[in-house]
């Protein structure tokens, strides 16, 4: 019952943060990335971590969720810290064996860039688990709208992205038949190595695209026959409308930049007074 | 080579919220040589029950035998069984792929890691078996073929393999009277002359009253009833619960008989209606 | 009352095609009627189905709907508006992830104020009796329940006909019974006008009108009695007849004097108790 997957990796509850615009939401996400790079001392990344917290309370989202979608990305940060460690050159060395050298800068370097990509992902992760795709695309549609006057297809790709979304189940559905059928003619999917399992897939995979592309030609039709003629004199069902918590969420975004930036100027003089 | 089901249940996503049983407690055999039909609604879980029996899908509880050899025992080898017990998918024609018919059709033998002389034959062989000329269709590309064909080239796929039994999910979906009719009469063909074993998922009453020895009726999951067609269609009552339905004739002749005419209970085919009403004119009017 | 639909000598020939798909075709569809197109796979009818809202322009000849000829190009979109079409899959005709927002597709690109569209979505969904799926995601459907929000996306537009274009070919019988009853709940109450292609012989019983078509040509056009009736010409242009209508004949030939043409179980029950019941 491959159709009963969850879309995404969207969390459906309703909360203050689910119920911002997806416009707003898209442009948060973009200011926390930034704020997050503009940290400099683990007291910022405290901030930010409280940050996090704060916003994933008021999304109804376990925390636990969140931390549950580093695990993914757990070698990757494995990697970013030892390389960070071990490489970093010059520095205050606080061990040294043979050829092994590490540098208090190192760590501090190592410990910085993990953490900057830990909250990446929480921060991106907030805003996929609140917005659900469908929102996420008229966000996206939306904010890059002002682009058609240099004729970037926003619409287009709008559209795109709401027609891949909902085919999406129903080619995952297809596919789990035609492997089956393929499979009661003998088709092995599962051994043999890279090469053998590759060509494997062509009985798969020719199938699935010409079904996709007769299913394009039938809904390029379907959407002409309902007077589907591109972007222009269109009006839209669903309008998004910016409210005074999306206000409030911009307002509490700004707080925590200057924040940041505050806390960047302020605890390097205070640190230079008593060292 | 039997097929024998003991209290095989299917749950799908097990322990998860979407967590639903297609089909509970099923027993059945299936001999040598019968034409099955499996008949029910839509969601009374008749495609999940085909894909048991050549182990595409594993029971969740119970366990299905074939010639006594545990189907889904540590031992078994699934793709030898795949080899007897042929599936024909819904909308068979969209699992096509290769260049050429010949091509696709040798998929299968290919996968049996049989030689290429003996691919050939049964290639040529399966072609003959569903009405394709092998010298006119071999070359060509699939794709290039009506929707009928390229069905008959996707059932062929399945008989290269030589299965003992050939399991039909409605072959007949989508097609016109015309292709109905040809799928039809070859399965038939099959099963009369191939001596192959036949279970096939209809929705046509009147098709599985014309072909089938054996229905097998499922509702909900279970099987609720089976035995012959004429056992069957004589429940027209329960068949309308289920909402299935039994063939027009009969039906006319329930209808018949509930306004007092003299008519058998177990009548289902048009033609032994007719010579039946036609008899009793005879009597009335015996001029 | 002028007619729905007017088509007039029209031929049809696939770019690249050498023999035209459609020849010499010439049918008027009245307000209100149902009229069935029935004909085999590659009998030419979904293709006279696409000439009439204007998916396709005749080669030669002209089709007219609502008193707009689809040859003017100005016209498209109040052509489509005003004949809308259901076509074979399902699946494939559905654009958004949510129902109501599939039902809305039309109506966006048409242009109707967004307040107009929560009344409009609501009324379509509830005539096709699919109100309570407004939030469902399409994939979860049944194929019956898909192409009664397929019906109800073309009704939100308003239309004048109803073109159906195989529009059951894929669904299991109650599914099968369940769009057709929903298309002739709309022709009865609503009064749409349906065009509605098939090559099942039990549907086209059902219409006012049958229109059968084979090898690009109408082969005969007349109610479902009268086309029926032509048991041998049916069967040699690889259709059925209803099985009633075939048992009728057949018992006439044994000598029962049965009237020619029936074509449902209660109609033939009605009709041979009058000769064999008891009370009679």
């Amino acid at each position: 019952m491959l159709k009963n997957i969850t879309m995404g990796q969207y969390y459906p509850v309703d909360s203050l943060v689910h119920r911002l615009d997806p416009r707003v939401k898209i442009v948060l996400a973009i200011a926390f990335i930034v704020a997050v790079f503009m940290v400099h001392t683990l007291a910022g990344y405290a901030v930010i971590l409280g940050f996090v917290y704060m916003v994933s309370r008021l999304s109804n989202i376990p925390f636990k969720m969140l931390a549950k979608g580093l695990k993914p990305l757990r070698f990757i940060l494995i990697l970013t810290f030892l390389l960070n460690l071990f490489f970093s050159g010059e520095g205050t060395p606080l061990v040294e064996l043979s050829f092994i050298r590490i540098t208090r800068e190192g760590l501090m370097q190592a410990i910085h860039y993990s953490l900057r990509l830990v909250f990446l992902v929480m921060g991106t992760s907030l805003l996929t688990l609140t917005t659900s795709p469908i929102m996420l695309s008229d966000g996206i549609e939306l904010l890059l709208s002002p682009l058609k006057i240099i004729r970037f297809p926003a619409h287009e790709l709008g559209m795109m992205m709401s027609i891949a979304l909902r085919f999406i189940p129903t080619l995952l559905e297809e596919t789990d038949k035609i492997q089956k059928a393929q499979m009661a003619r003998g088709a092995d999917f599962e051994s043999g190595n890279l090469l053998q399992r590759a060509k494997a897939m062509v009985p798969l995979l020719v199938p699935l695209f010409v079904s996709a592309f007769r299913r394009a030609g039938d809904l390029a039709m379907a959407m002409e026959a309902r007077c589907y003629h591109g972007g222009e004199h269109r009006t839209r069902m669903r309008v998004l409308k910016v409210t005074k918590n999306d206000w409030l969420a911009c307002a509490v975004m700004a707080g925590l930049i200057l924040l940041i930036v505050a806390e960047g100027l302020v605890l390097p003089m205070v640190e230079g007074i008593f060292l | 080579m039997p097929i024998q089901l003991n209290n095989v249940t299917h749950t799908y996503s097990q322990g998860s919220a979407f967590q639903a049983t297609a089909i509970r407690n099923v027993t059945m055999t299936i001999e040598d040589g019968e034409f099955i039909a499996v008949i029910g609604h839509t969601g009374s879980g008749k495609s999940t029950l085909v894909q048991h029996l050549n182990g595409l899908l594993k029971p969740t509880d119970g366990q299905i035998l074939i010639d006594g050899e545990d189907l889904n025992g540590e031992k078994t080898d699934r793709r030898r069984i795949r080899q007897k017990v042929g599936l024909v998918f819904q909308y068979p024609e969209y699992q096509l792929f290769e260049e050429t018919v010949a091509k696709d059709i040798a998929f299968g033998p290919k996968n049996l890691g049989l030689s290429d002389e003996e691919i050939d034959r049964r290639v040529r062989r399966a072609m003959a078996h569903v009405h394709l000329d092998y010298d006119k269709y071999s070359e060509r590309s699939p794709f290039e073929l009506s929707g009928g064909q390229m069905r008959r080239v996707a059932i062929a796929g399945v008989l290269a393999m030589e299965p003992k039994v050939l399991i039909l999910d409605e072959p007949t979906a989508g097609l016109d009277p015309k292709g109905r009719d040809s799928i039809l009469s070859m399965v038939q063909e099959l099963h009369a002359q191939g001596g192959v074993t036949v279970i096939m998922v209809s929705h046509s009453m009147d098709d599985v009253a014309r072909l089938a020895t054996r229905l097998i009726v499922m509702s909900k999951g279970e099987v609720v009833a089976t035995g012959t067609p004429r056992e069957i269609f004589r429940q027209v009552e329960m068949m309308e619960r289920i909402h299935l339905g039994v063939p027009e004739a009969a039906r006319l002749c329930a209808l018949l008989r509930a306004r007092g005419v003299d008519l058998p209970d177990d009548l289902y085919t048009p033609d032994e209606l007719r010579d039946c009403l036609l008899s009793k004119w005879k009597e009335a009017h015996p001029c | 009352m002028e007619e729905r639909i007017k088509v007039e000598q029209v031929s049809f020939t696939y770019e690249e095609a050498e023999d035209p798909a459609l020849t010499g075709i010439d049918m008027k569809v009245q307000p209100g009627e149902f009229v069935a197109v029935l004909g085999h796979n590659g009998s030419g009818k979904s293709t006279l189905a696409k000439l009439l809202n204007a998916l396709y322009i005749p080669t030669q000849g002209a089709v007219v709907v609502c008193g707009l000829d689809t040859r003017d190009e100005d016209k498209i979109w109040d052509i489509r508006q005003q004949a809308g079409m259901i076509f074979q899959n399902p699946d494939n005709q559905i654009v958004a992830t949510v129902v109501k927002e599939d039902v809305a597709f039309g109506l966006e690109n048409l242009g109707v104020p967004t307040e107009e569209m929560p009344g409009r979505i609501e009324s379509a969904l509830s005539a096709v009796r699919m109100n309570e799926f407004a939030d469902s995601a399409p994939h979860m459907l049944s194929g019956g329940q898909k192409q009664r929000v397929a019906i109800a996306g073309i009704l939100a537009m308003e239309p004048s006909v109803i073109i159906a274009d195989e529009a059951t070919a894929m669904l299991d019988p109650s599914g099968r019974q369940e769009v057709l009853d929903t298309v002739r709940r709309l022709n009865r109450h609503k009064g749409i006008t349906v065009v509605w292609i098939t090559h099942f012989m039990e549907e086209a019983a059902q219409a006012d009108r049958v229109v059968v078509i084979n090898q690009g040509r109408i082969a005969r056009i007349g109610t479902p009695r009268e086309v029926f009736q032509h048991i041998d010409e049916m069967r040699d242009l690889h259709l059925d007849v209803p099985h009633m209508t075939a048992l009728a004949a057949e018992l006439h030939k044994g000598g029962m004097p049965l009237p020619q043409g029936i074509l449902s179980v209660d109609e033939m029950a009605e009709e041979v108790c009058k000769l064999l019941c008891p009370s009679n």
